[in-house]
């Protein structure tokens, strides 16, 4: 288990390297910060001695190096634009994005899964029809398109809702937090629903799908042989035996509704790393833009190793798989 | 009164080409830790027999008319939930392939323990203490240890083993085995069917035992019934229907087994095939195939009839006159 973690965590090292490579060589090739710092009129001496307190008269390899350095101890530079470190920039930001992700995840997973062993256990029933129809708005409407038609129902037309910001917020530590409050957790609702939508359907699709794989085996057939109850049969049975897949494309779109929540953070021009990100890429904020890509590619390798861990927990098939590599 | 008794079941398949008829006006019965054989080539309904009597036909399969009947009591119109109390606890089954019939994600232990406690009402210190008598009963080794081990750390012969406990552990009466060593290898099929055979003696429960091997029902069974195309063709004592076939069809099936103790040029064999269900012929199913056709054949279909045996055939070769009356479902 423990040769497990430490072995997904060597192989994610290469991964981080590349990303940090590619984010890295943005600084060098993508406009000049040199002449993005000192503005229009500067001498040369000046511009000398920026380049030497920047480092850039070093080579690339040492450069790079050293921004790794900096990188691992969470040190991005300061932002062009804002003149502040990135990290900071970052770090206020990250609460907003992580708190709007995970409650579209856990709205997607918490409506998404039910429907879909409803409409694959029921696929007949009027209400199995109603909900695979519903799913292909969600699956086929893009996401800037729902934000702005539930800005339009729920802000403009009811005016029930608020249309933009994450309303108040409590700090705890460096984290803040908009589930404590009221207006924070009504400004909650259009973004989750707006990022989560397309992925409950997704997952709806997906549970209905495998589950009607499932149920046609030979020890689903076994299992209702045996005499176990309906309930027994399709969750204990049936529903444990779609997880491995479920779980495979909930943790790769649990990564795709933190990278791509800067749609909808921009339409509810909601606070958070996606909108600093737009804004960045601009402004050409490089800093900005390589903490970012780095900050996203460590996330998708955390869930990734969230999900392998999930797998292990789950079949125990892999687990013999682990212990004698290749053996049954 | 028979342990089961089986009036005239009709199976169907409505598709979009038309209604197949899968099981045409099958009956039968099994007494009390009897053994029954019904054998016959794939696709004649015996399988499709067999798991409609549990009610597990594949939709849109579905029992189009006939009687089933366990211990006097109709099973075949009953609600679902009801049925649920007679699978596992009154009727078990044991499917072909063990490499499947077992869930990949429980121990074997949790699936002994759930079906009895589904069934006995049983604590689960007992339910456990019986799961791991079980598994030493059908002779895993080391039933203690392996009893929380995953199907995939057992060998087909040895999941086949558990998946028999299962069918046993909630001691129904009867036992509903469909092809249950075709997936295995020839050196474990004997010895599967001899735990299955001695098992049912020793709790006295009967077997319906499915198969298109003949050897296994020569050796096993009591009784054997033979189908054709979804129709019972002869019905009687193993050895009768062994030795003294009374319809082609059988004596067929069993000139086309190998014996080691006459010695044969050339298995014999029956010409052409099985009809598919979309085009069963008029009559008798098996005239376009039989070497002893003759008109009456190919116009009336005969039902099961008296013979001059203990045996059942359906052919019209036993209509003596004064016993021309089909004897219909009194087998």
């Amino acid at each position: 288990m423990f040769a497990f973690i430490v072995s997904r965590l060597l192989q994610a090292i290469p991964v981080m390297l590349t990303v940090s490579l590619i984010s890295f060589a943005m600084f060098a090739y993508v406009g000049d910060p040199v002449t993005i710092m000192l503005g229009q009129d500067y001498t040369e001496a000046q511009r000398e001695a920026l380049v030497r307190e920047l480092g850039l008269d070093q080579p690339f390899f040492i450069q790079f190096i050293e921004f790794l350095h900096n990188a691992v101890q969470f040190e991005f530079g300061l932002s062009y634009r804002l003149a502040r470190p990135v990290s900071d920039l970052i770090l206020e930001r990250m609460p907003a994005t992580l708190e709007l992700s995970f409650t579209a995840a856990f709205l997607a997973l918490a409506i998404g899964v039910p429907m879909g062993v409803y409409t694959g256990l029921y696929r007949d029933s009027w209400l199995s029809r109603f909900f695979l129809t519903i799913s292909l708005i969600g699956v086929s409407l893009p996401t800037f398109l729902i934000g702005i038609l539930l800005i339009l129902v729920f802000a403009v037309i009811l005016g029930v809702l608020p249309s933009f910001g994450r309303g108040e917020t409590v700090a705890i530590g460096w984290w803040t937090t908009g589930f404590l409050t009221v207006s924070g957790l009504r400004a909650l609702i259009l973004p989750s629903i707006t990022l989560g939508l397309f992925q409950m359907t997704l997952i709806m699709r997906l549970v209905r799908s495998e589950m009607l794989e499932v149920l046609r085996t030979d020890y689903i057939k076994f299992a209702r042989a045996r005499g176990l109850s309906n309930r027994a049969v399709h969750f204990g049975h049936a529903l444990k035996n779609t997880l491995v897949p479920v779980i495979t494309i909930t943790g790769l779109q649990l990564g795709a509704i933190i990278a791509f929540a800067i749609v909808t953070e921009t339409v509810f021009q909601w606070p958070g790393m996606g909108l600093l990100f737009i804004q960045a890429v601009a402004n050409a904020d490089i800093p900005i833009m390589a903490a970012y890509l780095l900050l996203i590619a460590l996330l998708f390798v955390i869930i990734n190793l969230i999900v392998d861990l999930l797998y292990y927990a789950v079949d125990p098939r892999l687990r013999g798989g682990l212990r004698a590599a290749g053996g049954r | 009164m028979p342990l089961l008794e089986v009036k005239n079941l009709r199976v169907e398949f409505p598709t979009r080409r038309g209604t197949l008829v899968a099981v045409d006006d099958v009956s039968f019965h099994i007494d009390e830790g009897e053994v029954l054989g019904v054998v016959g080539e794939s696709g004649a309904g015996k399988s499709i027999t067999g798991v409609s009597i549990i009610r597990l036909i594949e939709p849109p399969g579905r029992i189009a008319g006939g009687q089933v009947i366990l211990n006097g009591r109709r099973i075949d119109n009953i609600p679902l939930e009801e049925m649920r109390h007679v699978r596992g606890k009154e009727i078990g089954a044991i499917f072909q392939d063990p490499l499947t019939t077992l869930n990949p994600l429980y121990t074997i232990g949790h699936q002994l323990v759930e079906t009895m406690q589904t069934h006995l009402g049983i604590g689960d210190k007992e339910a456990r203490a019986r799961a791991i008598r079980w598994l030493e009963d059908v002779g895993i080794p080391g039933a203690a240890q392996r009893i929380d081990a995953y199907p995939h750390q057992f060998s087909g012969g040895m999941r086949q083993r558990v998946v028999i406990a299962l069918a046993l552990c909630a001691e129904p009466r009867l036992v509903i085995a469909d092809e249950p060593t075709t997936a295995l290898d020839v050196s474990i099929q004997a010895q599967v069917i001899a735990l299955l055979k001695r098992l049912c003696r020793e709790h006295g429960t009967a077997i319906m035992l499915v198969t298109h091997d003949m050897g296994v029902i020569a050796e096993t069974a009591d009784r054997v019934a033979v189908m054709y195309a979804g129709r019972i063709a002869e019905i009687g004592p193993v050895r009768e229907v062994v030795k003294h076939a009374r319809h082609p069809y059988t004596d067929g099936l069993m000139g086309s087994i190998p014996s080691l103790s006459h010695k044969v040029e050339r298995l014999t064999q029956i010409e052409g095939s099985m009809p598919r269900l979309t085009d069963i012929p008029r009559g008798c199913a098996f005239n376009p195939r039989c070497p002893k056709v003759f008109d009456r054949c190919r116009t009336e279909r005969p039902d099961l009839m008296k013979t001059d045996g203990p045996n059942l055939a359906a052919c019209w070769l036993h209509a003596a006159p004064g016993r021309d009356e089909a004897l219909g479902h009194a087998a």
